[in-house]
């Protein structure tokens, strides 16, 4: 035993040790990607009496009661109904007196002038409401924008919107089907 | 002939597992790149609703949570929808510092990016969610996500 090279290092448990991080590392963390619907809230109003005044004629009011029913401009509704009505509400009908107000306005990114409807799709819920009816309306709505800028897509570059690579494309796009919902202060009618 | 077969009668050699401890590092830095650290435990309830629309949350590092759901210990806490911010709960009084402590902790560049995640159980009253809602634009949080678990297209 007086001289002998120098002894190799056992590695035997290292894959031990490696598979414990392993572990620490699938257990501490997280993978699920989040999903959601985004939405970005209006800034906070310093004047509160301050009411903007508009038509009738271009506001489609969605209640939602304490009891989760619907209420599409002062009809009951369907959930199942609502992207229809709202994609029916938002597209150019000259001459008719029942449908919001339209001007004639230039879109640069996409180069040529568009009818943009001023129709806003106002959205009312009771503070009973569930949050899960709230989400089906949010995405019955979101559907129907999604829905036109698709259609729209189709029409000017024949491919989906969620296809298009272009950016200016992308910007135009949504400069042309703006998401005009806008969300009121809700009412305390049917309690908490 | 019996030259191949005498090579072939040797007994079953021992698996060379000298190259396991790699493979299982490898697998540790996919975990390690692809996964973020768990930040909160849960205390309430979280059972999201399902829609369809659903766009995908970009950059976590730049993404505030809000729990909102009936408290998983109910016999303590009742059965009403409380809001959890980090790992405690807390009122609607708290989500303005909240924000602020959130955006003190991002940089500076970035401040600006700072999606606010809102995961509210289904049952919950909107109620709740919209005082948190008026809290988070008084806060300056304007962009904000409603967490959902992606739905079956029904059409």
């Amino acid at each position: 035993m007086a001289k002998r090279a120098a002894p190799e290092i056992n590695a035997g448990s290292m894959a031990d040790i490696a598979f414990l991080l392993l572990i620490f590392f699938l257990v501490t963390t997280t993978m699920d990607v989040d999903t959601g619907i985004t939405r970005k809230l209006p800034p906070p109003v310093e004047n509160e009496d301050e009411d903007i005044d508009v038509k009738d004629r271009n506001v489609l009011k969605v209640l939602i009661n304490s009891h989760d029913r619907l209420l599409i401009d002062g009809k009951p509704g369907l959930v199942s109904d609502l992207k229809a009505k709202a994609m029916d509400f938002m597209s150019i009908h000259p001459g008719d007196e029942e449908y919001p107000e339209f001007d004639v306005k230039m879109n640069d990114e996409l180069g040529m002038e568009r009818d943009m409807s001023k129709g806003i799709i106002s959205l009312k819920n009771d503070r009973g409401t569930s949050y899960e009816m709230y989400i089906k309306v949010q995405n019955e709505l979101a559907s129907a924008f999604n829905q036109m800028k698709d259609d729209l897509s189709m029409e000017l570059f024949g491919l989906k919107y969620t296809q298009l690579i272009d950016k200016k494309k992308i910007k135009g796009i949504n400069k042309a089907v703006p998401v005009r919902i806008s969300e009121a202060e809700p009412e305390d009618i049917g309690g908490r | 002939m019996s030259r191949f077969k005498t090579k072939k009668s040797k007994g079953t050699a021992a698996i060379n597992t000298s190259s396991l401890p790699d493979i299982i590092f490898m697998l540790l830095f996919f975990f390690m790149v692809t996964t973020v650290m768990r930040e909160v435990s849960l205390k309430v309830k979280l059972k999201l609703p399902e829609a369809t629309e659903i766009q995908k949350l970009e950059r976590k590092s730049l993404v505030s949570y809000i729990y909102i759901g009936p408290p998983v210990k109910s016999a303590l806490y009742g059965t009403n929808s409380r809001i959890q911010l980090n790992d405690t709960f807390a009122t609607v009084d708290d989500i303005q510092e909240f924000v602020a402590k959130e955006r003190e902790d991002r940089d500076e560049a970035d401040r600006k990016f700072i999606t606010t995640s809102l995961k509210i159980d289904g049952i919950t009253k909107m109620g709740i969610v919209t005082d948190v809602k008026q809290e988070l634009r008084k806060a300056g949080a304007l962009k904000i996500n409603y967490s959902t678990r992606k739905g079956l297209d029904k059409r």
